[in-house]
């Protein structure tokens, strides 16, 4: 298993720059793979997002979907495209310290 | 990324419960995934985007070998429904009744949510002009979101570098 240094801390992350262990996670860190996700700034509605994955992910075990995220966190598809554009699903789950989504909707 | 500018096209040509999904869970997947998505509708794919019909898509259980009784929840391995019983009257509305309920309880939303789903998320949705003048629809027949009524000529050019999957 790989690792790599986000934001002053050592991390273990999978090929596809997914983190693997969800613990090693914080806010900083989040902050600088937004970044790398061409988010420059998480705004409350990012957090909110951000925020309902993680909580979701410790009672599942894994990163919610899209749907479960729109249905779940209150927010719109529209919204949540915005937020994270070009491709939801992988961003969100990267910048909460989550693996990949399982399951298709 | 090499994945920035990869564009998908699916063509939905027909107008079952069953053929109705594949282009709705693929486009989906594919926006989760930042890759654009032009979907077009053309003949009875049409049913999907007719907001008249798009509730009542349905699956016929005659000369449909997948179709199992098993489907039904009974312990009957392969054994088919009969095409005999498949033509009384009701069958394809118990058939149908089957697959959406076990959608429902798997939380896969109806077609009608999925097209909304995916106009939200940037999928660009057409009809195909002739098959729209063949059934004798006009562009408030169908669901919102749908862009345009385009030719098929118009298609090739608004799906330059994509890749294409016929449904």
């Amino acid at each position: 298993m790989a690792t790599r240094v986000i934001a002053g801390k050592t991390v273990q992350v999978n090929e596809e720059g997914f983190m693997t262990n969800p613990a090693e996670w914080d806010k900083e860190i989040a902050v600088e793979l937004a970044k790398e996700e061409g988010i420059s700034e998480l705004t409350e509605a990012h957090w909110k997002v951000i925020e309902f994955c993680r909580e979701s992910a410790k009672t599942s075990g894994k990163a919610p979907t899209l749907r479960q995220i729109t249905t779940g966190a209150g927010v719109s598809t529209k919204e949540l495209f915005a937020l994270f554009p070009k491709g939801p699903a992988k961003k969100v789950a990267r910048i909460a310290g989550l693996g990949k989504p399982e399951g298709c909707v | 990324m090499a994945e920035e500018n990869r564009k998908i096209a699916f063509i939905c040509s027909k107008g079952t419960l069953d053929m109705a999904y594949p282009a709705l869970v693929m486009g989906w997947a594919a926006l989760g995934n930042g890759i654009d998505v032009t979907i077009f509708f053309t003949f009875w794919g049409l049913d999907l985007i007719n907001k008249h019909r798009v509730d009542h898509l349905e699956i016929a259980p005659v000369a449909n070998t997948s179709m199992k009784m098993s489907l039904m929840g009974l312990n009957t391995g392969n054994l088919g429904i009969p095409n005999i019983m498949g033509v009384l009257p009701g069958m394809t509305a118990f058939a149908t009744k089957i697959m959406k309920d076990k959608m429902q309880k798997l939380e896969v939303p109806t077609v009608r949510e999925y097209l909304e789903m995916l106009v939200d998320g940037g999928a660009k949705l057409y009809a195909c002009k002739m098959s729209v003048d063949m059934f004798g629809l006009k562009k408030e027949d169908f669901v919102e979101g749908v862009e345009d009524i385009v030719t098929a000529g118009d298609f090739m050019d608004m799906t330059e570098g994509a890749q294409i999957i016929f449904i």
